[in-house]
């Protein structure tokens, strides 16, 4: 008897299973997961996970019990490796086969690689490997001012690591942080010692070191790649999907066969509300956004995705957050919210909030990004000079 | 059984806001509805123990500022994904402007 099949091992895989029974199906659900684990958190793996006294548990976000009352049938250790699309089945490489009604391709997406001698950070056993080498005084060379790479240079610094961050970009967070924000982030990291190298290309990556264009050479006891991920698309591909930055998905989270959908970091999709383009996004919530998205439509809706993106990055004691698409809002509106935060508003040009990006200790200006996502998701045009005092509240202006 | 303690001046809570309090080792989060009623929650999100206090209230729930979890801090009722486990909830009681939390 066929089902709904969920490839994947990570969020959007979990909320389809959660929210499929949420929604009363009662037709069974088959997981496949590459990994022998069931799908677990993975935004702890770069933080908490690396800075826990202890060995670390992965934090699951489907616990076995909860799998048994779901009625999950789940596969782990186990990869598909065919989408037969004629016979509505998938393969995997114990040779047995799953039949589907619907079919979610939740892949996720999977570090871009520097060679032999550069860890990557994926899955759990990625940061075991990594905290046994993050000790006090080792050489840790992290290759890429991204997200992964400077909460690695977080994590490592902290345990008392010597850490160097070398970027290729003139700054660190090119691709969606303006640039005020990372600032703030860069002199975190170098009041914290880490060695900051921006603007800096690399001419080789040896088992003990990394060389420089410019001919300096920087000694590593661990070499970390941290230059971005590629959506895991080969299934879909050999299938005959659209790939277009992802899985081509439309606003429905359906990919070019109608019986298969896509959700996370695997696919790209149609944003109807941010200016109707194609994006895809690597962020937690979004994951989970998406997955409710094709399970509703899986099951016989025509829910269009309009969720907001949103996503956060911890660093130290500084927590950044942004909403929104800041690159179309090309006005920015700056809001000194304390001495250490400050919120940045993307403004289109006629007058439509259409991000915001914040940084501050802790969580202290997480209230205003969700009040800025409210504003963003009701097009809302709120006047800049309220926007920019402190001592407008952001929930007036939302309520207008 | 009752241990009525002071949390809190009426005033220090906006409407429909939210401000953290911590006592003998606990941390408690003291909520102002829009109707100018005070109720009292655990301090710390049931999902990964982030203080609710940066989180934002509107009506009578307040969203975890780090994962968007929900909560009905009326009840306590957790109302959206992460979260599936309920906050505790303490009674309240005002007298002479102070807000008071029985945390028995």
């Amino acid at each position: 008897m066929s089902g709904m099949v969920i490839i994947g091992g990570g969020m959007a895989a979990a909320r389809a299973c959660i929210n499929l029974r949420a929604s009363d199906y009662q037709g069974p659900i088959t997981l496949i997961s590459e990994e022998a684990l069931l799908p677990y958190d993975r935004p702890p793996l770069s933080k908490a996970s690396i800075m826990e006294e202890g060995e670390p548990q992965p934090i699951w976000l489907l616990e076995p019990d909860i799998v048994a009352s779901l009625k999950v049938d789940s596969k782990l250790g186990v990869a598909v490796s065919k989408i037969d699309r004629a016979a509505k089945r998938v393969v995997l490489t114990d040779g047995s086969d799953v039949a589907y009604d619907k079919l979610l391709i939740a892949t996720g997406a999977k570090p871009r690689s520097l060679g032999p001698h550069a860890l990557t950070l994926r899955d759990h056993k990625d940061t075991l490997e990594l905290r046994k080498r993050f000790v006090p005084d080792k050489n840790v060379v992290i290759v890429g001012g991204g997200f992964i790479g400077l909460e690695l240079a977080s994590s490592a610094a902290k345990r008392g690591c010597k850490v160097t961050v070398i970027e290729a970009q003139p700054r660190i967070l090119m691709r969606g942080v303006p640039e005020a924000i990372a600032k703030i982030i860069h002199e975190r990291h170098v009041a914290a010692g880490v060695e900051m190298l921006t603007g800096t290309a690399i001419e080789t990556i040896n088992a003990h070191s990394v060389k420089l264009k410019d001919g300096r050479e920087i000694p590593a006891d661990t070499i970390i790649a941290g230059i971005g991920a590629s959506p895991e698309v080969w299934l879909a591909q050999e299938a005959g999907l659209t790939i277009e930055n992802g899985i081509a998905c439309n606003a429905q989270m359906q990919t070019s066969d109608p019986d298969i959908y896509a959700a996370g970091d695997c696919c790209s999709f149609v944003h109807e509300q941010m200016g109707g383009r194609r994006i895809r996004l690597e962020a937690w919530r979004s994951a989970q956004e998406q997955a409710a998205t094709a399970v509703a439509n899986m099951l016989g809706g025509s829910k269009a995705h309009v969720s907001v993106p949103w996503f956060w990055s911890d660093q130290y004691d500084l927590g950044l957050q942004i909403t929104g698409m800041a690159d179309m809002g090309p006005r920015t509106v700056t809001r000194i919210v304390s001495n250490d935060a400050l919120i940045l508003f993307h403004v289109a040009e006629n007058g439509t909030l259409m991000g915001a990006s914040g940084i501050g200790p802790g969580n202290s200006i997480a209230r205003d990004i969700k009040l800025a996502e409210m504003m963003i998701a009701k097009q809302m045009k709120p006047a800049p000079d309220a926007l920019a005092d402190p001592n407008v509240q952001l929930k007036a202006l939302l309520k207008g | 059984m009752t241990q009525w303690i002071e949390a809190c001046g009426a005033d220090d809570v906006n409407n429909e806001d939210v401000i953290r309090f911590d006592h003998a080792g606990r941390t408690f989060a003291i909520f102002r509805s829009p109707e100018d009623k005070y109720y009292a929650t655990e301090g710390q999100c049931t999902h990964e123990k982030i203080h609710l206090c940066d989180g934002l209230v509107m009506d009578n729930i307040i969203e975890c500022p780090k994962h968007n979890g929900r909560f009905d801090y009326k009840t306590g009722q957790a109302k959206g994904a992460p979260c599936i486990i309920n906050l505790k909830t303490y009674p309240t009681k005002v007298e002479g402007g102070k807000v008071f939390i029985n945390i028995a």
